[in-house]
């Protein structure tokens, strides 16, 4: 039997959140974190979380598992205990919790639209589409493939602190996304819109965001990017 | 676009360059006064006739400067950080909440008033 400590709230019946200790039968198997959860929600249906894909690509099931962010569906119960006995599942730290493990990304995703994430072009359209050379394709490698399951700003003591005036590293990712594309002609006009004491400049290095990205990207180098684009544009 | 009138270079670019180019001269400030001491074993009378030298004073002020605005940076940006409502409600309650600018503005006075006088009482050991 599995111990789990599951973090509890529903604002209509509950003062205030508390810890619920649960056992749940895994049949000794290395079950993903997400399957724990959906044994438990079969014998308590009250248990919210969000979840679609099961396979680490929506970015639905983002939690804290035994301290650290994640998503659910693609942690293994072996890598979340790490050897320790007990699972302890909480809502993703610093957004306001709806229920249980649902929390209310509405600051997250205001965020995410400050950086205006899709191409800005004003030349006009070609016949067929913009192209672009491998190279230049190359350099959006590693910024692509955010799904946005907020692992990363959720880990930021900065975005905890200032989440209505820091983009945080999932934001500043897709900013450096666009900037670094060569269909793109707002470069100046984004870095304008970046180049104030909080938006970028909140990051201090500490790296959480790199050490949590659950598909391994690194929002501190594109930070690192942005901060030497808007100082060749000043110097 | 998030503006900040208390910040020292107003753009979150330019107290970024400051505080690197600070930390430089603090850091060059530092080996040159850990050498004073412990390489040379000056006595009281080298360790006056070193700083009556120009280029040491040039280079004391420059630390002394790079001090005070270093710190500001960084306090700034604490004062930024931790007492502003969100925080404060966290932490205390409500009433402490809608108080925060008042305590973070008494922060970043007292704050000013401590560097402040680190720079004019620095220039006052320089020169007396």
């Amino acid at each position: 039997m599995l111990k789990v400590s599951l973090y509890r709230y529903n604002p209509e019946t509950d003062k205030e959140p508390y810890m619920q200790d649960v056992e749940v039968d895994t049949g000794g198997k290395d079950l993903m974190v997400l399957d724990v959860l959906e044994l438990l929600k079969a014998s308590d249906p009250s248990i919210a979380y969000r979840r679609s894909c099961r396979e680490g690509v929506c970015g639905s099931d983002g939690m804290n598992i035994n301290g650290k962010n994640g998503l659910a569906c693609i942690m293994p119960l072996s890598e979340a205990l790490k050897g320790g006995k007990k699972l302890v599942l909480r809502p993703l730290p610093g957004l306001p919790v709806v229920r249980d493990l649902a929390v209310d990304m509405s600051m997250f995703y205001q965020q995410y639209e400050k950086v205006k994430p899709y191409l800005i072009n004003n030349t006009p359209a070609p016949a067929i589409e913009r192209l672009q050379s491998p190279e230049e394709r190359e350099k959006l490698d590693g910024l692509y493939e955010c799904i946005l399951c907020a692992c990363c700003s959720t880990a930021c003591p900065s975005f905890w602190w200032n989440p209505d005036r820091f983009i945080g590293p999932s934001g500043l990712l897709q900013a450096y996304r666009f900037l670094a594309d060569s269909r793109d002609t707002a470069t100046e006009q984004r870095l304008a819109e970046l180049d104030d004491p909080f938006s970028v400049f909140r990051c201090h290095g500490i790296q959480n965001c790199v050490n949590v990205c659950p598909k391994g990207l690194n929002p501190t180098k594109a930070i690192g990017h942005i901060r030497n684009m808007l100082l060749s544009r000043a110097t | 676009m998030v503006t900040a009138v208390t910040s020292l270079g107003r753009s979150g670019l330019s107290d970024w360059v400051i505080q690197r180019v600070t930390a430089l001269v603090l850091l060059a400030y530092l080996v040159f006064i850990v050498l004073a001491v412990f390489a040379c074993d000056l006595s009281y009378t080298e360790w006056k006739g070193l700083f009556e030298q120009t280029w040491v004073r040039v280079f004391s002020v420059a630390a002394l400067l790079s001090t005070a605005m270093h710190a500001w940076i960084g306090l700034w940006c604490i004062s930024t950080d931790y007492l502003i409502s969100r925080v404060l409600r966290i932490k205390f309650n409500d009433a402490v909440a809608a108080r925060a600018n008042y305590y973070r503005w008494a922060f970043q006075a007292a704050s000013a008033i401590v560097l402040f006088t680190y720079v004019v009482w620095g220039f006052q050991i320089l020169w007396s």
